[in-house]
């Protein structure tokens, strides 16, 4: 329990990041870390303690009660995918950021608005 | 009923994105051509769908590599079909329009390959039946459209761009979090199962419904979460403005959270109203705030944005009320609104790229020198204000019916108020920019012809024949997509029951 709120309150830190700094590095460093903190929550949804990795070996067969003595790989293959999907959207954030720097010369939100509005 | 279609649905547009970068070696009009075959295939299949729907061949469930139950659940049911012939038909128009507009961008086949990865998108999330496909096929959507609002990579597009991302992937990540709580209760990620596991009214089960709403009040930008859309949508190119604004906010919003909000968590009006109430007061603020900022607007394509957030509102609305009228309603605004929106951000790229400018302020006389645009403008403005006999005026007229039946008659009274603001600030885009007063000499411009024309015209005659024909269309598209909904979790049945 203690695992999960330490996520959660992870995720809290980088949406404070991403709310709250000026820079816009630091803003991508915000979402990286909200991202990080989901895809912690998510493996830790299907770990369970003293279990064994999901693949049918001898000494899982010795073992008594096979299935339960398994971790749950589900959450594991879909925090892999969006690890994945976090690569992507945290190279395409830093490109932009790049292209912004080369438009505006700064990283500051605060001087990037020339939307009106 | 034959399923194996539905890979279709996700396979030819990656397929197309696979292949444009390919032979842009052998000639650059065969991405022009590639793209617009791949858009067409997918309305055909879109159409043999709908239509198989109809012969009453019940619902289409495919199960990746066959294994029943077990494998990756795809769904072809009458509202996927609704879905995907809204996207698909927008989507051929805008892929239609591109091959002309797209004559001043450099690197066209890249916008080929983005726009196609969206589509992939949007149809998966439609056709998909498996809780963590929906968030893969939303992730891929939101990625190829945070990369094409910043396509043209001037200042303002790539603050544009970062702005969307930021607050599109945050929500992304409300989402995944929600899916991983709900993965947590259910053991399960197909949807049918997790309807049928889940108790609902728990604590956690709240907990659950309200990490995930905020996430799709994100992606469809209901009001206190819209800030990126009036810089998003309007700093695109047009084909891409039309898509965003027309389909994919209704799609990885509004449909995805119906879906799971009817479907999987079984809610209804009856079962949880203080939750409706909240969607109809989410309805009701985007409704006001974004009719009202879009009168303030001097930029073309940013009234058109705001219009957006406020026809959402429209919708929202109608799926608040809950009844079968305002269900009917509000899945019918979402057609009328994807072809009425769609068309007016055409007919906007197409006055954006010939008088070079969007400023309402500076534009002047239009409708002598382009009257195909001007005319495809007043006639989608018809619409999306709700004037008989075009599709947005039996839309909101549903929602009304809706609202009257569940005695909400300050709602339906609220409905048609802004229905009327809504035509008063696209009456005044047309007075500004297609009509002038005597000696004013129009803005020097020529008409956009091509496929620009033909894409316009296509989304016109749609919007009419939605309106003149609304009663086969009501009852062979709306109505059945409607049952869906109302159905609730009896989707679990028609999934997991069938032969």
């Amino acid at each position: 329990m203690v695992a999960f709120l330490a996520c959660v309150l992870l995720m809290l830190i980088g949406l404070y990041v991403v709310v709250a700094k000026r820079n816009i590095m630091k803003m991508v460093i915000g979402f990286s870390l909200m991202e990080y903190a989901v895809n912690l929550f998510f493996a830790l949804v299907g770990f369970k303690k003293d279990a064994l990795a999901p693949i049918i070996t001898e000494q899982a067969q010795v073992r008594d009660l096979a299935a339960r003595s398994f971790v749950d790989p589900v959450p594991q293959a879909l925090v892999l995918t969006s690890i994945v999907i976090g690569l992507a959207t945290t190279a395409l954030m830093l490109a932009l950021a790049m292209r912004i720097y080369e438009k505006y010369k700064t990283f500051d939100i605060a001087e990037i608005r020339r939307l009106k509005g | 009923m034959d399923s194996h279609f539905l890979p279709l649905f996700v396979a030819l547009p990656l397929l197309g994105a696979f292949l444009v970068p390919l032979l842009l070696k052998l000639a650059q009009e065969l991405a022009d051509v590639l793209a617009n075959v791949i858009g067409a295939l997918l309305v055909s299949v879109s159409v043999y769908g709908l239509l198989s729907q109809l012969w009453g061949t019940g619902t289409a469930v495919h199960w990746a590599g066959n294994w029943r139950f077990i494998g990756i659940a795809m769904v072809f049911d009458s509202l996927t079909a609704l879905v995907v012939l809204t996207v698909n038909v927008v989507g051929f128009c805008a892929l239609l329009y591109s091959v002309r507009y797209l004559g001043h961008y450099t690197a066209r086949w890249k916008f080929y390959t983005l726009f196609l990865l969206m589509l992939a998108g949007l149809n998966g999330l439609a056709i998909s039946g498996d809780l963590f496909n929906m968030f893969v096929f939303i992730e891929i959507a939101a990625v190829a459209s945070y990369s094409l609002v910043a396509f043209g990579t001037e200042a303002e597009e790539l603050e544009a761009g970062f702005k969307y991302m930021v607050l599109g992937e945050v929500g992304g990540a409300a989402l995944l979090f929600g899916i991983a709580l709900l993965y947590a209760r259910a053991s399960t990620l197909n949807l049918a199962h997790i309807s049928q596991v889940l108790t609902p009214g728990t604590p956690l089960f709240w907990f659950v419904v309200a990490t995930l709403l905020i996430g799709f009040a994100v992606k469809m930008a209901m009001v206190p979460f819209h800030a990126w859309l009036p810089d998003a949508h309007p700093s695109a190119p047009a084909p891409v403005s039309a898509m965003l604004s027309g389909v994919f906010i209704k799609v990885v919003g509004v449909y995805a959270m119906a879906r799971l909000v009817f479907n999987v968590f079984g809610l209804s009006r009856e079962l949880a109203p203080a939750f409706f109430n909240l969607l109809i007061g989410f309805g009701i603020v985007s409704i006001v705030a974004g009719g009202l900022l879009a009168y303030a607007q001097k930029d073309y394509k940013r009234l058109l944005a705001y219009s957006s957030i406020s026809q959402i509102g429209y919708i929202l609305v109608g799926l608040g009320i809950g009844n079968e009228w305002a269900i009917v309603g509000a899945l019918f605004h979402v057609l009328a609104h994807a072809m009425g929106k769609g068309l007016l951000f055409l007919a906007a790229g197409s006055v954006d790229a010939q008088a070079g400018t969007r400023d309402l302020e500076k534009l002047r006389g239009l409708e002598r020198t382009m009257p195909v645009t001007a005319w495809s403008h007043i006639l989608g403005s018809l619409s999306l204000a709700g004037v008989p006999p075009f599709a947005g005026f039996f839309s909101k007229l549903f929602i009304i019916i809706g609202a009257i039946q569940a005695r909400m008659y300050w709602l339906a009274v609220l409905a048609a108020l802004f229905s009327a603001v809504t035509l008063g600030y696209l009456t005044r885009v047309v007075n500004r920019a297609f009509f002038s007063r005597k000696g004013e000499e129009p803005t020097p411009a020529r008409e956009s012809g091509g496929t620009m024309a033909i894409a316009m015209l296509l989304l016109v005659v749609l919007s009419v024949l939605g309106g003149i024909l609304f009663v086969p269309v009501l009852d062979n598209v709306i109505r059945p997509a409607a049952q869906v909904l109302l159905n609730g979790t009896g989707y679990a049945g028609q999934i997991l029951g069938g032969p």
